[in-house]
């Protein structure tokens, strides 16, 4: 058995870029890469790329990238010395939790899978990405994979008191 | 020629991100591949030895399904596939998202989940949702409360008081062995009382300009309960620049305001006031008291604006002020139009940064109380004014209070209080040295340089009125 990377580990301009992108698809789902290093302890993101999602026949509740720009994105980042280290999509209006098709649909063993919850407008005009998660694809197999919560550490600048 | 193999996979081809194979068609490729890593075999093909479904097999930029040998196609040595396990996913509205709500939850908010306007979707909202509460008093106490009850899933709380024997008439959250305390911490306590699962974020600090928005950008409401006209405009316009709903309320006496200001389409607190009443025109709760029935109203008013706003249900008081009157016990509305010349929320805005709110709204420097000059009026120290009255110097001790304050406590003052002091300016003497208190400091500084426009030069005041006095001086004095 390979470590498990227990933490994905990103810079705040990441975290924040993850979150606008989903602000501005709401209220449909963005989708995009995270490119890093996969470490013994962490998955280190080194740029979020944004992808298109080509579930446009559902695109308020399912995401998809289209496999070609998945090819090009993983070609860039090879020539930058990156590898694809997960992806992230939002969940408009429904919780940063993976749902049945979240787990179904992934199969990128080793992976982070990040959702961000984007709380729509309705009556305020405005959409907020609320809580951000990360889960890891673990396991061997398709047929034990499992989405286990993931830490996200967020190298920020200034903490605040958390109780 | 190469193959690309993507991460997931790389643990059963050897660590490599390449492998370099030969063959002349796609499927001859392969088989080289996974004759060479047997292991790979399992996750790339199904028990009939058909491709995985999700399995994406790239030739250069095509995709294989679609070219037209589909698997036999031809490849040269210098051409490369790639695997590309699809990408996708999605929240279902069909499905309940896996391990949101657990059992002792479903229990917990049975009463909003049969309530077709809440249900599990709703009481998901409420779980993901994050909100602020300015201050943790008057009203900071009904609101976070039921915020808590009903399931909110981050509530941050902004507030640097300690609790004091004043505040309990109203502030329920707070106990009476709470008193000297933090409030944050009584509060804290309080609320993981009432529901452990919510996760509270404490602010053990004054909201100012330098830190509203760093707080503010990981929230998704923010609910004002502040108590002062400088902190208003700060909440107020750190929501417009954050892009936040304010839900606002305010109390005085036995009169109430509320409103849902900041929201995109309806209009601000600088719509409604663009600037704020000169200093001391209007007393805060300390100094003119409140029924301490009424936060706990407006507070519980502003906690279902709140709830309204995250699940989307209802009508929510945007654009509208609901004033409440609890004497008559009437409710009524005034309608509030979004100014489009509004400083902060206009098409034009002018604040386009947090500004000096203390200067904004006339008050001198937070530092003043220890200033030795405020305006042109000497402050004197409450134990600066008992040394000099007990060397016997001649100062006349001038409390601009009301009556019904001075049958509660005094310190040997002569009672005139501020509104009658340009009726009876005539009594006082300007020659002699007047040292001038209220309660707490602001209404004997406006008495102070009132007199002192009128031509009195020889003018004091008490720094900290009367409450400064029975903390610094004399206990037995009490404080109200």
């Amino acid at each position: 058995m390979t470590s498990i990377p227990a933490a994905l580990r990103m810079e705040q301009a990441q975290y924040d870029a993850i979150r606008k992108h989903g602000e501005e698809t709401y209220p449909y789902e963005c989708c995009g890469v995270l490119l890093g290093h996969s470490e013994p302890d962490a998955n280190l993101v080194v740029d979020a790329v944004r992808a298109g999602n080509v579930r446009t026949d559902s695109a308020h509740n399912r995401y998809q990238i289209a496999p070609q720009e998945l090819v090009r994105i993983q070609r860039e980042a090879r020539q930058q010395g990156l590898d694809i280290v997960g992806f992230y999509h939002s969940h408009p209006d429904h919780p940063a939790q993976w749902s049945r098709t979240d787990l179904a649909e992934a199969h990128w063993l080793g992976c982070s899978y990040v959702i961000t919850s984007v709380l729509g407008p309705q009556s305020t005009g405005r959409c907020r990405a609320a809580e951000t998660n990360a889960f890891l694809l673990a396991g061997s197999s398709e047929e034990d994979k499992r989405l286990e919560k993931q830490a996200i550490e967020v190298q920020s600048a200034e903490p605040v008191a958390v109780s | 020629m190469q193959i690309h193999i993507p991460t997931p996979l790389r643990a059963y081809a050897g660590k490599q991100s390449i492998v370099q194979v030969s063959g002349s068609t796609v499927a001859q490729a392969l088989t080289a591949l996974t004759e060479r890593y047997p292991e790979l075999r399992r996750h790339l093909y199904s028990d009939q030895g058909k491709l995985r479904a999700f399995v994406n097999v790239y030739l250069n930029d095509e995709d294989i399904r679609y070219l037209d040998q589909k698997e036999n196609a031809p490849v040269k040595d210098s051409d490369s596939l790639s695997i590309i396990p699809s990408i996708a996913g999605g929240s279902s509205v069909a499905e309940a998202p896996a391990a949101a709500l657990t059992p002792e939850e479903m229990g917990r908010y049975s009463r909003h989940l049969i309530l077709p306007e809440v249900g599990e979707a709703g009481q998901l909202k409420l779980k993901a949702a994050r909100v602020l509460c300015v201050g943790a008093g008057g009203l900071g106490a009904p609101l976070t409360m039921y915020l808590a009850a009903a399931g909110v899933g981050t509530l941050g709380i902004v507030d640097f008081d300690v609790v004091e024997a004043s505040n309990l008439h109203r502030q329920v959250i707070h106990g009476t062995t709470d008193v000297g305390r933090a409030k944050l911490d009584s509060a804290e306590d309080s609320l993981r009382a009432i529901n452990p699962n919510v996760k509270i974020v404490k602010f053990p600090t004054r909201l100012s300009s330098e830190n509203a928005l760093g707080i503010f950008k990981d929230f998704d409401v923010v609910a004002d309960g502040t108590d002062n006209f400088p902190t208003r405009y700060l909440v107020n316009d750190a929501c417009v620049l954050s892009g936040i709903p304010n839900v606002y309320a305010s109390i005085f006496r036995f009169e109430g305001q509320a409103s849902v200001f900041a929201t995109e389409a309806g209009p601000c607190y600088r719509c409604l006031y663009p600037e704020p009443p000169p200093p001391g025109l209007v007393p805060s709760c300390a100094e003119g008291g409140v029924l301490g029935i009424l936060p706990g109203l407006l507070g519980i008013i502003q906690a279902t604006e709140v709830i309204k706003l995250i699940l989307g249900q209802g009508e929510p008081l945007v654009g509208r002020l609901l004033l409440v009157d609890t004497l008559a016990m009437r409710f009524r509305e005034l309608k509030l139009r979004k100014n489009l010349g509004c400083p902060a929320c206009g098409t034009q805005p002018t604040v386009t940064r947090l500004i000096d709110y203390d200067q904004f709204c006339g008050l001198p420097p937070k530092s003043a109380e220890s200033a030795p000059v405020v305006n042109g009026i000497a402050q004197m120290q409450p134990a600066e004014l008992k040394r000099r009255l007990d060397a016997g110097e001649d100062l006349y001790v001038l409390d601009v209070r009301e009556p019904y304050e001075f049958a509660i406590a005094q310190i040997g003052g002569h009672l005139l209080p501020l509104n009658d002091l340009p009726q009876r300016t005539a009594e006082l003497d300007s020659s002699r040295e007047i040292v001038v208190h209220c309660k707490s400091g602001g209404r004997s500084q406006r008495a102070a340089e009132f007199l002192a426009q009128n031509g009195f030069k020889r003018i004091h005041n008490l720094a900290g009125g009367i409450t400064a006095w029975s903390e610094k001086v004399d206990p037995s004095v009490p404080k109200y």
